[in-house]
């Protein structure tokens, strides 16, 4: 049996997981040897790894919900083995845009508050936001919040990669934009952006990228799928470490990884964000998150929670989009695999989204374990079984 | 008589757009258009409203053209994914090329089937070109080490060039590593000694 596990990742911050596990060597302890190939376009990766390319993949959340519900290329069922990264968006707009949205109220940490001073800045027109691809978190953190904002023009999302999001706002083609990290903050150092709002303003637990396989290779690998879940689940616990920020951000901006300097990365890493010009840093809980919390559970009501946003956005089948949601985050597989290597599991898969205000003692296998906080900007509950 | 299909290549490289374009023209009769530019690309593409868009697999564009198939309006849904539909031999070299191919709906696979077959037999040909020109990209940065090293040994040591050369093939026959290696090696530690 050969022991490469090919795993296609996009060079973002939240691809740590599985780049670290090939690096510090957690693949390798497993007896796996992990070859990572960088690309530059989801729909790419997900082609890539649908037909075979690729054995697994670092991918966004929804597009693992949308291709099981036949909403993607092909009718392959895609799993999510487990959630690598919980936040790490930023919203950012240009400066000019930005300064108004500052004089009217807006504040970096206060969803509510930017979202008001965002309509008034824009006189009531309709907004269009960029974002990197129409199945992703940025797109239904974006609808989510500016829906309960009461835009009355709405929003129009526009796909840019963000590479050419500055580009874009520089040509009036979007007002504003939600990108993964470093995008936003490379937008800043630049000069293309401020930064309005982290995404964890939005949702303060937000699944951002999962660890993607095809149901068939899922099934025709067990045993290999299993060991590529410890080592990158090992992988995140060291990510969690905030001893170790420094020395992942090094190897995350390599050139044959990122590309960016480590500097720029372990603000964000460490929760530090520069959000303008001036150097302004503002710390933001939970910027981006590897581990604590339970991080990497797939939680059903997670995918629920995307289902529905896909649902209003797509116009596809609510009920087989429900269905896909439940089967694909892989909450069983997650219990079998890394009970026993030492992850405390929570006693129930499906939670309330948006119920904890605070850090929560829950039950769980271990009894360690604390959840949360996980409220929506508004105060906003979803419950998982609403609909059903 | 059918219409001739309407072909779009997004493609930013001039050369290798036109070396597709060639390709397209030796396979059959059709109106190409190349998008060089890709800012606004989704408007521009519905302006245009081609039968079929071509583009590299590695293009970060490819995401705003898979953005149009899930549009929620049918109407706003210019393109659908050719993968779709096609069979698996053909899509998986196409794959494999680095191609990706959208076309209306609506159209048959035989008449697709050439434009893929003709975009496939120019990608390979991209990627071989691309994988020569970084080859010998390499091969010139290695003969800069090696040169520098060269002028290096000579001057501290009074070697002459054909010397100071096959000093650096000993060390390197040696230690089992490439020469360019051994020449790099030696200019790092000679900076460090600076």
């Amino acid at each position: 049996m050969s022991r490469v596990v090919d795993l296609g990742y996009v060079p973002l911050l939240d691809a740590a997981p599985v780049i670290i596990a090939a690096e510090i060597g957690f693949a390798a302890e497993e007896g796996i040897e992990l070859a990572l190939h960088r690309e530059m376009s989801w729909a790419t990766l997900r082609d890539r790894l649908i037909w075979g390319r690729y054995d697994a993949a670092h991918m966004l959340a929804p597009v693992v919900v949308a291709q099981t519900a036949g909403i993607g290329v092909g009718d392959a069922a895609v799993d999510a083995l487990m959630v690598l990264s919980v936040n790490g968006d930023m919203i950012g707009a240009a400066p000019e845009l930005a300064g108004r949205v500052a004089a009217a109220g807006g504040g970096f940490l206060d969803a509510a508050a930017t979202g008001r001073a965002l309509a008034e800045a824009t006189a009531g027109r309709r907004l269009r936001f960029g974002v990197p691809f129409p199945l992703s978190m940025h797109a239904a953190l974006i609808e989510y919040w500016l829906e309960r904002t009461g835009l009355r023009a709405g929003v129009g999302l526009v796909t840019i990669p963000p590479p050419r999001m500055a580009a874009a706002m520089a040509a009036g083609e979007i007002d504003a934009f939600c990108v993964g990290e470093p995008w936003g903050s490379i937008a800043v150092e630049v000069g293309a952006a401020q930064l309005l709002l982290p995404g964890a303003a939005i949702w303060e637990f937000a699944p951002e990228k999962v660890l993607a396989m095809t149901r068939r290779a899922l099934e025709d690998r067990p045993l290999r799928a299993a060991a590529l879940m410890r080592a990158v689940w090992r992988s995140s616990r060291w990510l969690g470490d905030p001893a170790n920020a420094m020395t992942a951000a090094e190897i995350l901006g390599r050139a044959a990884y990122l590309d960016v300097s480590p500097e720029l990365l372990e603000h964000t890493i460490t929760g530090r964000i520069v959000v303008d010009g001036q150097g302004t840093e503002i710390r933001v809980p939970r910027a981006i998150e590897f581990f604590a919390g339970a991080a990497n559970f797939p939680w059903r009501s997670q995918a629920l929670w995307i289902a529905e946003g896909l649902a209003r956005r797509t116009g596809a089948d609510r009920a087989r989009l429900r269905a896909a949601a439940r089967a694909s985050f892989r909450a069983d597989l997650f219990r079998q695999v890394l009970g026993p290597i030492g992850a405390d599991l929570p006693g129930a898969s499906e939670k309330l989204e948006g119920a904890m205000a605070t850090q929560t003692a829950v039950a769980s296998t271990l009894g360690k374990l604390l959840l949360g906080p996980d409220r929506f900007f508004d105060g906003g509950r979803f419950d998982p079984v609403d609909g059903d | 008589m059918t219409q001739k299909l309407s072909i779009a290549v997004v493609e930013q490289d001039h050369d290798r757009a036109l070396m597709i374009v060639d390709g397209l023209h030796d396979a059959g009769e059709f109106d190409i258009t190349v998008i060089g530019d890709v800012s606004g690309l989704a408007r521009r593409l519905a302006a245009l409203a081609p039968d079929v868009v071509l583009i590299d697999l590695e293009s970060p564009d490819r995401d705003v053209l898979d953005a149009l198939t899930h549009a929620s309006n049918p109407s706003d849904r210019p393109v659908a994914m050719f993968v779709d539909r096609s069979d698996d031999g053909v899509m998986r070299a196409a794959i494999e090329a680095g191609v990706s191919a959208y076309v209306v709906g609506g159209l048959s696979r035989e008449r697709i089937r050439p434009v893929l077959q003709a975009a496939i037999t120019r990608f390979h040909v991209v990627a071989r070109l691309r994988s020569e020109l970084a080859a010998t990209k390499a091969a010139l940065e290695e003969r800069k080490l090696v040169d520098r090293a060269k002028g290096m040994l000579m001057k501290a040591k009074g070697l002459s060039e054909e010397e100071a050369y096959a000093a650096l093939r000993r060390t390197a026959m040696a230690q089992g590593r490439k020469v360019a290696d051994v020449a790099q090696a030696l200019i790092t530690a000679a900076d460090l000694l600076k």
